[in-house]
Parts: C-alpha cells; sequence; structure tokens
C-alpha cells in the first residue's frame, strides 16, 4: 500500500502537470497566439479561457507533492500500512468482474443492451454467484423487460439493439 | 389576513378531485422517475411537459398541468434519496450529499431508519420553504436579486471550502478531488470565449475525441464513481456478503424510525433553512442546497466525526435542502421569470406556452393560477410523504437480495442510466473507466464525493468569477469589499486554511 500511495501520487502529478501543458494551448485556428497566453488576464476580455484549469491544475500538482511529503513523514494511513493495494482475492475479483464488465461493454454494439444485460446477468448471478437457474432467469429476463418498458415505452428513450432490432418491430407496433 | 384567504382558496382548488388526482400521479411517477439512476426531476417534466396540454385541454386554465409538473418535481426530489441510500448510486446531483451518510447507514443494516428520514426531513423541508414561499415571495425575490456574480463566486467558494472540513483528515487529496472536478467541469468548449479546452486528441493524430466535445458529463463520473467504483471496493472489502441484507422490513421498525425522527431535528432546521435561501438564488439552486447544509450540519455538530460514518443528520440535512431548494428555486422563476435549475427552466417553458407571463406582475394579474398552485405545495408534500413511507418497505426489500444478485442489478442500472440521460455510448465507456478508476483511487483514501459535487457546482463557479475579475479588471478585492461578498468569502478562506494551517503546524512539532 505504501508504494502504491506515492506512485500514485507521481502518476496524477504527472497528470495535473499534463493538464496546466494542456489548459495553456492556444485555439486550433490561432495557431499565432503563444502557449500560456490564456491563463492570465486578456485585457477587455477578462480571465482567459485557461485561466480557470490553469491554476487549479496548478493546485493539484502542489497537493500531490503535499501527499507526497506526508508520504514521507508517514502520516496518511496508505503511506503507513503494511497491507498490499490488492491481495490475491482483490486480483481476482477485480479480473472476474471488471472483465464481466469489458464484456458487457463490448456485447451492447453487438447485441444491444436487451442483448448483453441477459448474458451479463446470466454470468455474474449463475456462474459468480452460484444461484439457482430459476433465479439466475427470472432477474435476466426480468431486468431486460422492465428496461424495455419503463425506457423505450414510457420514457421514450430508445436503448440502442445492435443487431437484435429487427426483433423489436413487432414490439413497436404493438405499444409505440 | 389576505395572504391567508387567498391560501385558503388554493387549496380549496388544489383539493378539487382532478387536481387532487393529478398530485397524486405526478408524486408517484416522479417518486419512480428520480429513483432511477441517470433520471431526475428535469427528465420527468422534460417528457411529461407535452401530456400537460391535453390537462389543459380539459381543464381549460395552466393551473392543473402546473400542479401535475409541480408534483413530479416533489416526487423526483423524494425519490432522489431512494437510490442513494438502497443503492448507493445518487440518481441526480441533488441527492449525492444524501450518499455521504444514507449508504454508511444502509450498509449498517440501518436502512429503513435512512429512508423514513429522508422522506420525513423532505416533507419538513418542503413544507417549511412553503411557508416562507407564502409570506415572502416578493421581499425573497429582491433579495435574490442583489446576489451579482462576486456574491454567487463568494457562496460557491464557501461550499468548496466546506468540502474540505468533509473530507475526512487527508486535506490534500481532498483539495486535489475538489480540483479535479472542477477541471474535468472545463472540458469542452468555454463558454464565454468560445474556445476548446482540455478535449484530448485521439493518439498519433491532430484530431480531437469527438465524445470529449461536448464536456465531461456529471453522470458520468457521478455513476462511475459510486455505479462501479464503489461498489467494486464493497466487493472487495465485505467479502463475506454485506450486512445490508439484514435490515429490518416489518412496520414496526418503519414507526420506530418515524418516531426517533426527533433525533434528526437539527439538520432539518438547517437544511431547511439554509436550502431555501440556496435555491432562490439565480443559478444556485438544490444541489449546492443540500451540500451546504451538510457542510454546516457537520461542522455545528456536537459529534462531527460521526458524519460520513451514518450520522442520521447527514441524511436529514441535504434531504429537507433539496426539497426545500426546489420549492425555492420555483420563487425567482415565477416571481421574476428566472429559472434556477434545468427542471424550473422547463416549467417556465410551460408557463409561457399556457399563455402565463412569469414576472413580478404574476402575483398581481394571475392570482388565480399562483395561489392554487401554491396550495398544491402544500397537498403535494403531504402525499409525497405517504406515498414515500408506503413504498419504503418495497425499497427495503430490494436491499434483502444477496449481494452477488444486487451488485450485478447495480452495474445493469448504472450502464442503461448512463445512457437513457445522455444517449451516448462514448459516455458509458468512460463511465466504466472512471469508475475502475475511482476504486483504485479508492484503496488510497481519496475522498471522490467532493469531486462529484465540484464537476456540478464548476460551471456554475467559474463564469461567476471570470465576470466578477471582468467587473473589477481583474482585481480580486471585489470579493472582498462588498458588503455581502465580503464576510462569506473571508469565512470561506478561514474554512480552507484552518487545515492548511494545522498541517503545517503538525510538520513542524513532528520535525522537533
Amino acid at each position: 500500500m505504501r508504494k502504491a500511495e506515492i506512485i500514485m501520487a507521481f502518476v496524477l502529478g504527472l497528470f495535473s502537470l499534463g493538464l496546466m501543458w494542456k489548459s495553456g494551448e492556444p485555439p486550433s485556428w490561432n495557431p499565432d497566439i503563444p502557449r500560456f497566453a490564456n491563463i492570465g488576464f486578456i485585457e477587455g476580455e477578462g480571465p482567459g479561457s485557461g485561466f480557470w484549469p490553469f491554476w487549479l491544475s496548478l493546485i493539484m500538482l502542489l497537493c500531490c507533492v503535499w501527499i507526497g511529503i506526508n508520504w514521507f513523514n508517514r502520516r496518511s494511513p496508505p503511506s503507513r500500512s503494511e497491507e498490499p493495494f490488492l491481495d490475491g482475492y482483490g486480483i481476482r475479483m477485480f479480473v472476474v468482474v471488471g472483465g464481466g464488465l469489458l464484456g458487457f461493454l463490448i456485447l451492447i454494439p453487438i447485441l444491444g443492451y436487451y442483448g448483453a444485460i441477459p448474458l451479463f446477468l446470466i454470468y455474474y448471478i449463475r456462474f459468480l454467484g452460484k444461484h439457482s437457474w430459476t433465479a439466475t432467469l427470472s432477474i435476466s429476463i426480468g431486468i431486460p423487460v422492465f428496461s424495455f418498458f419503463f425506457f423505450d415505452i414510457a420514457m421514450r428513450i430508445v436503448l440502442p439493439k445492435g443487431y437484435l432490432e429487427p426483433l423489436f418491430i413487432p414490439l413497436y407496433d404493438i405499444f409505440l | 389576513m389576505d395572504i391567508l384567504y387567498s391560501l385558503l382558496n388554493g387549496i380549496l382548488i388544489a383539493l378539487e378531485p382532478i387536481n387532487l388526482g393529478l398530485a397524486v400521479l405526478g408524486v408517484i411517477v416522479g417518486l419512480f422517475v428520480g429513483a432511477m439512476p441517470g433520471l431526475g426531476s428535469v427528465n420527468g417534466v422534460a417528457i411529461l411537459l407535452p401530456f400537460t396540454f391535453v390537462i389543459q385541454s380539459i381543464t381549460g386554465g395552466a393551473t392543473s398541468p402546473m400542479i401535475f409538473l409541480a408534483s413530479i418535481y416533489y416526487g423526483a426530489m423524494y425519490g432522489g434519496a431512494i437510490s442513494s441510500i438502497t443503492l448507493g448510486i445518487p440518481g441526480a446531483s441533488t441527492a449525492v450529499a444524501t450518499t455521504f451518510d444514507g449508504r454508511p447507514l444502509a450498509l449498517s443494516g440501518k436502512a429503513h431508519i435512512a429512508l423514513v428520514t429522508a422522506a420525513l426531513a423532505s416533507f419538513a423541508g418542503g413544507t417549511i420553504s412553503t411557508v416562507l414561499f407564502t409570506g415572502f415571495a416578493p421581499l425573497l425575490a429582491s433579495v435574490a436579486l442583489s446576489f451579482g456574480n462576486p456574491e454567487v463566486f463568494a457562496l460557491m467558494l464557501l461550499a468548496f471550502a466546506t468540502f474540505v472540513g468533509l473530507g475526512g483528515d487527508d486535506i490534500p487529496k481532498t483539495i486535489f478531488s475538489i480540483c479535479i472536478g472542477l477541471v474535468l467541469a472545463t472540458v469542452g468548449f468555454d463558454i464565454i470565449s468560445g474556445e476548446p479546452r482540455l478535449i484530448p486528441k485521439i493518439p498519433f493524430s491532430d484530431q480531437p475525441i469527438i465524445g470529449f466535445m461536448h464536456g465531461f458529463r456529471f453522470l458520468v463520473l457521478a455513476i462511475g464513481v459510486y455505479g462501479i467504483g464503489e461498489m467494486l471496493w464493497t466487493i472487495n472489502t465485505s467479502r463475506d456478503g454485506t450486512s445490508m441484507s439484514t435490515v429490518d422490513v416489518s412496520a414496526k421498525s418503519i414507526f420506530a424510525a418515524i418516531k426517533d425522527f426527533k433525533n434528526a431535528w437539527r439538520g432539518t432546521l438547517i437544511g431547511s433553512s439554509l436550502g431555501f435561501f440556496v435555491g432562490i438564488l439565480p443559478a444556485a439552486g438544490a444541489t449546492p442546497g443540500a451540500l451546504m447544509s451538510y457542510g454546516v450540519a457537520k461542522l455545528s455538530a456536537k459529534k462531527p466525526d460521526e458524519f460520513g460514518k451514518g450520522a442520521i443528520d447527514g441524511v436529514a440535512a441535504p434531504e429537507s435542502a433539496n426539497n426545500s431548494a426546489s420549492t425555492g428555486a420555483m420563487l425567482p422563476m415565477m416571481t421574476l421569470g428566472i429559472p434556477g435549475s434545468p427542471t424550473t427552466a422547463v416549467l417556465l417553458a410551460g408557463m409561457v406556452i399556457w399563455g402565463l407571463q412569469p414576472g413580478p406582475l404574476l402575483f398581481t394579474n394571475q392570482p388565480e393560477f399562483v395561489w392554487p398552485l401554491i396550495g398544491s405545495f402544500y397537498i403535494s408534500n403531504i402525499i409525497a410523504v405517504l406515498v414515500n413511507l408506503a413504498f419504503i418497505p418495497i425499497f427495503l426489500w430490494m436491499l434483502r437480495m444477496p449481494f452477488t444478485i444486487l451488485a450485478p442489478v447495480i452495474f445493469v442500472l448504472s450502464l442503461v442510466g448512463t445512457y437513457a440521460a445522455y444517449l451516448d455510448n462514448f459516455d458509458v465507456n468512460l463511465m466504466v473507466l472512471v469508475g475502475v478508476i475511482a476504486f483504485l483511487l479508492r484503496i488510497l483514501d481519496y475522498p471522490l464525493a467532493p469531486a462529484v459535487l465540484a464537476i456540478v457546482l464548476g460551471p456554475i463557479a467559474e463564469p461567476k468569477l471570470r465576470q466578477s475579475l471582468l467587473l473589477s479588471d481583474g482585481d480580486f478585492s471585489i470579493f472582498f469589499t462588498r458588503p455581502i461578498a465580503g464576510p462569506i468569502t473571508v469565512v470561506a478562506l478561514i474554512l480552507i486554511l484552518l487545515p492548511v494551517l494545522k498541517w503545517i503546524r503538525g510538520l513542524f512539532l513532528t520535525r522537533t
């Protein structure tokens, strides 16, 4: 955990520096303006477009230095902790659940929400949660059916359906 | 006396069967829309606006359609707390502060107490603000008008200062969290100069990533942090299952929780008064109101350490405040024609379409519209609290599901909710990425609630700061010399600097 604390502070510090650099960017239609010309007060216009994000990013950078000092002095709980950042269970959980979510995201453009939701729920409830098929199927079918009537029919928010779109046309004819 | 007579008359009109029926329907619709992650009062009001034309053609006036929409608005404010407490996902920005203590209460098996407190605090907030609205509408509207750019920025600064107190012991991480929220809010196009800002480019190309051009959206961060990040963290830390499933759903426990509401009087009072005042300010609204009430309730508490761990006042303050502010936000809309929030903007559009002219003369020219509407605020509040209390066992029953069922359902709702809010799969993917980063940061004790609130307040605060500095020709003393802005700025700076000075003192003590 101690090592992770300083690595994270370093990464966030770099990120803050990147944001400072990016805040000073001139607009693409006028590349003659020098970088960082927009972070101060512009006569007649007030503070430039980079003013607010630049100085806030600087504060972020200073906070990362502050976190670093606290780490050195062992003043924050993670900098004192001897526990691992993620133990074996944590890594396994992260891979299994995160992988499931990633699969869900990949399936959305192909099968749409109403195809991806049941597959994700079956994966999680049946294979990770080890629940009965009755519980698994009733939830895996119930949630997309409820979502369809709530979002597509009642709220008129049409969720993407991917290649399954033709299957829904008869339903639209009935309910819309 | 005139006011009382008009109000009584208004209440009687609001109690007519058609208006009462519309209020009940509106509250139920609002409750469910508000409870659904990704959807808030603005969705409910906007989607059902066309339906009000049908109501108008049946009833012939603007009163019934407005009662219907106002009831949806109220119902959604009550509903927002439900997903914050039971699922841990704030469906709307107004309910973010409710998550701070509502979620720990649910995790420790006390979800019924949190839900009952939220319902009753919402009722108290809604009723107190309606009384204030009834008695002082024109006077308060003129006070709100005296809040210019520096005053509103000073108020935002005070809101950020209360964050520093909210974030626990690790001050640099809290300040970092506030700043990252504010910086993410600037992604997209600068509304003052029109220049693109912080839009990342596709690697090895000069083309910007299109998905960032509309800005970094609030729900992407909120649902990412709470729906994905917090859930991953809960799965990682509570390895034997969470204790949410031990929640008591019996009627007896709910009645006991109603009796215990007296313990939350302090938070309710702070939320009701402060929420109303922040709500009437143009461009402020229910989110800063709820947050500031939470901050003030914490700062003035006898045991501030309990906040964030399941303090009952930590639920009562933001919940009473968001309801109080939603009534408050109606005030500038009706008396000045200035909407204080997206929802009131839709309501304003409705009023104009129904042939009304919001503004200072509305109260004198259209009393037959104004008083029944105010009357309906009282009635809607009573209906909303009754409907909400009646539905609590159903919401609690959800919590009794095993965590291995609840977790994937929350993941699904998070993804669907984000898509429903913005209709963009880029935002859904970004939300999951944000959730994973939030999980890693959460392990290292980075508080992320301040970032979520900062991304909401950033777009209000930045233009106010820049316009104030334009007004003063770049002189920061404008925030100290004006009679209202000055004291607020000084209090905010003291709140921010105190922990910094404490840290420096601690550093020297460590050395010696």
